[in-house]
Parts: structure tokens; sequence; C-alpha cells
């Protein structure tokens, strides 16, 4: 599998065992590491590079984000 | 897929676009430096979106276009070696070194294998315990505590066989060498988002104090990099250059503790050299003595011919963002993905590839 290296891509937490947890996205479900990311629970969305969640997923800030580019798309009306 | 559906809505997109359209009076020249954006700029036609007062260029965000000529050739000896497998990033193993490539080292019977993670690499040391497994550690901030934490894992467990050959690299230094190269006048730079979520967006502070030049970290959809642009376009007709962060669902200020306490505690920070570059000091990361038996360098030597660039390629040129892919001779002649000369057209995140694979109207 060719990967970019600075690929991540979020995954949601299904279990955790130790420095371990099982993740889901879109069906697969795939074992990697929490040991970058101690803090996270079951539910939690991570990213994950290379076999390591790497960070764990603002939900709030995700919203923001979304609430902010629609604000500035109904300010942009497309002639 | 949550979290990457929401940030690819095109009407959005337009919309964003017009935005940036309107508000944008100054030419102005941006720089990613990711090659995880190169790819998705390319890949969702961004550049053809924003106005022609906005010029794109790709920087030295590829880790394997970056890696230079001397350290591959190394990576292909060390593949030579008996009693050897080598384990890397799947990209890494069709660059043309000097004389070589660890494709065709493969080819001719040493044993290479692709992995997706450092922890394949322990897992096929604990499957060959006759056998001495390196992994090659090519990557930025947003990889390189992944190989720390596997090697402090590979101490845990006491596996004995296990090698890293650390080429990673550090994404601020070489932002600061191109900045005081001088060579691309740049107005903005579109930081790199997954790097941040390891570093944040502090050591960042030096591009707009010292510099004058905006910088505002991104994510990889086409929403975020619009409002990545769409900020750094603002900043510039304020006049106002400052470190922002368009990416908070994943980066914070400070970035992940976690992981830059297990980089600090495995590596050190030394002098690295970069294709296209040269020696940027302390913009590498080198075992610290303390895990030393897990270093490649130190465990094993080989002797290297001198080094071969390759005749008439530009990926120097390319990585510093001093010429476009088309500007290169080769470029799509000579250079293609089934041929290619240069590293940037070998990885999927290398401008060439990205130009090459989504097509004409980029040039």
């Amino acid at each position: 599998m060719l990967i970019a290296m600075c690929l991540a891509i979020p995954v949601r937490i299904v279990s955790i065992e130790g420095d371990e947890a099982e993740t889901e996205v879109a069906g697969v479900r795939r074992r990697v590491s929490i040991a970058l990311t101690p803090e996270v629970n079951v539910g939690d969305y991570v990213l994950l590079h290379t076999g390591y969640a790497i960070g764990v997923v603002d939900e709030a800030e995700a919203e923001e984000t979304l609430k902010l580019l629609e604000e500035i798309a109904s300010l942009s009306e497309v002639r | 897929m949550k979290f990457v559906d929401e940030y690819q809505n095109s009407e959005l997109a337009r919309r964003l676009a017009h935005r940036i359209t309107n508000r944008s009076t100054k030419t102005i020249r941006l720089m990613e430096f990711c090659g995880g954006h190169t790819h998705a700029i390319m890949r969702y036609g961004i550049r053809q979106l924003v106005p022609k007062t906005v010029e794109m260029r790709s920087g030295p965000g590829c880790p394997v276009c970056v890696t230079a000529t001397a350290d591959l050739d190394k990576a292909i000896a060390l593949a030579h070696l008996p009693e050897v497998i080598i384990t890397t990033f799947g990209d890494m193993i069709r660059v043309p070194g000097s004389y070589s490539s660890l494709q065709q080292s493969k080819a001719e019977g040493a044993d290479i294998r692709i992995v997706y993670s450092a922890i394949d690499a322990i897992e096929t040391a604990v499957a060959n315990p006759e056998e001495s497994v390196i992994f090659i550690g090519i990557g930025f901030e947003t990889t390189a505590p992944t190989i720390a934490a596997s090697i402090l894992k590979a101490q845990q467990r006491k596996i004995e066989n296990f090698y890293v050959l650390s080429l990673n690299k550090l994404t601020p230094p070489v932002m600061k060498a191109l900045l005081d190269l001088g060579e691309v006048k740049l107005d903005g730079i579109i930081g790199p988002g997954h790097v941040s979520v390891i570093i944040g967006s502090h050591p960042y502070e030096f591009i707009s104090n010292s510099y004058g030049v905006a910088c505002v970290i991104s994510g990889f959809e086409p929403l975020d990099i619009l409002l990545c642009i769409d900020k750094l376009v603002e900043q510039v007709e304020n006049g106002q250059p400052k470190v922002e962060i368009a990416y908070p669902r994943g980066v914070k200020p400070e970035g992940n503790s976690k992981a830059l306490q297990l980089m600090e505690e495995v590596f050190e920070v030394g002098g690295a050299d970069w294709r296209g570059i040269g020696t940027i000091p302390q913009s590498g990361l080198k075992i610290r003595k303390e895990y030393e038996r897990f270093d490649a360098d130190k465990a094993f030597s080989v002797s290297l011919k001198p080094v071969r660039e390759p005749k008439g390629c530009r990926c120097g040129d390319v990585i510093r963002g001093a010429a476009t892919p088309p500007e290169c001779k080769l470029f799509r002649k000579v250079c293609t993905p089934e041929t290619p000369v240069g590293p940037c057209m070998v990885s999927s995140e290398g401008a060439c590839a990205a130009y090459n694979q989504y097509g004409e109207s980029c040039e």
C-alpha cells in the first residue's frame, strides 16, 4: 500500500486495551497504537497516521469550522 | 467519512473561492510546505479555483523527495548486507539512488519489505529473529514520534534485531532556510496540518515575526485549504501577517505534548542533508546515545561510492519552489511515473507526480 507520509485519517475508537485501540472507519476495523494519545476514550475520533493515533479530533472545533464555512458561504452568493 | 466529507462540499467551495476572488487585490505568492497539501491542491483543482492574483508554489514537504541521494545510497547499501531485512514506507522503494534503487536491489535478491507502520517493522523483527531488521525512518514531525514510540516499544519488548536508519527531518528549520535563501519571494505559507498536530503553531512564530510572511495552518480537505487561502489573502491584504490555525479540529497551539515528549526522549536534533538544499543545521533527528543500539548508523557500516545526481533532473529546484514541474525538460518526456528520474515523480506527495496525475490544466 502506498501511503502519503503526512496523510492522517479520522477513525473512531471502538475499544481500548493498554496502549492499543480497535478503531473503525467506513466499516473497516484496524488495531492502532495510542502510545501518542493516551488520553483517548472510546467513541473519540483520532487522526490515524502510519498505525498510530497522532491526535484527537476536537469535535466542537470541527462544528465551529463548519459553521464558519457556512457563514462565509451565505455572505458570498455566486452570481 | 466523518470529519472528511463535510469539508468537501463543492457549492461551499465555489462560494469560498468567490469570496477569495472578491477580496484579493494584491498579487501574492503562497507556498504549501506539505506534500499532502500539494497532492490535495492538485487533486481538487484548487489552483483553478483561486484568482489569478494568487500564485501557488509547492515546497519541500515530500519526505521521500527531500531525502538526499547519499542517504538513499546508504539505505541501498544496507539492503545488500547479509542477513539484513530492510523495511520501508512504499514510496521510498522506487526512488533512484546514484547507481540503483531499493526496488532494483530487491530484484537482485535483497530482502526489502514495504510496511505501513514502524510497528510492522517491529513485527518483522520478531518473526525473523536470525536477521537484522532495519527500518528506513523518513518523514517529518508527523512521523518522527511514531518512530520514537516504536523504538521505545522495541526496547520494552527487548527486541534485539530491530534498527532504525533515522533520516527524519524537521519542518521549521527548512522553512527558515528557504526564507533566508530568498530565492522565491513568498507572501504566505500554507502550514502543514499534520506536522502541526504534533508541534503546534508556536514554532512558526518566527515566520511572521522575523520575515513578515503570513502563515496559516491548514487541513487537507478542499474547504480546509480554501479557508486557509482566504485567511492568508486577508492577512496580506491587511498587511498584518501572523500565525493562524485554520485546522483547529486537529491542531492545538501547543501541539501534542505526549508525542513531543517521546520524540525528545529518543531523538536529538542535528544537521541533516536535504536534496536540492544541502545541509541545514538543526534540521534532522538523530537517535540519542541512550538508544544507540537501535541506530542502524552505529550498528552497521557500509562503504559508499561517490554520489551521482540524475542528469537534467530539477527535483532540487522543484523542492525549493524555484521551478514548477513543467519547467523541467525531463517532465513527462523522459521522467514519468513508470520511469521516474527523480523522487518528485515517484512519491504521491511529490510535486511532479501530482502535476502529472492531475493534468494539463495546471500548466
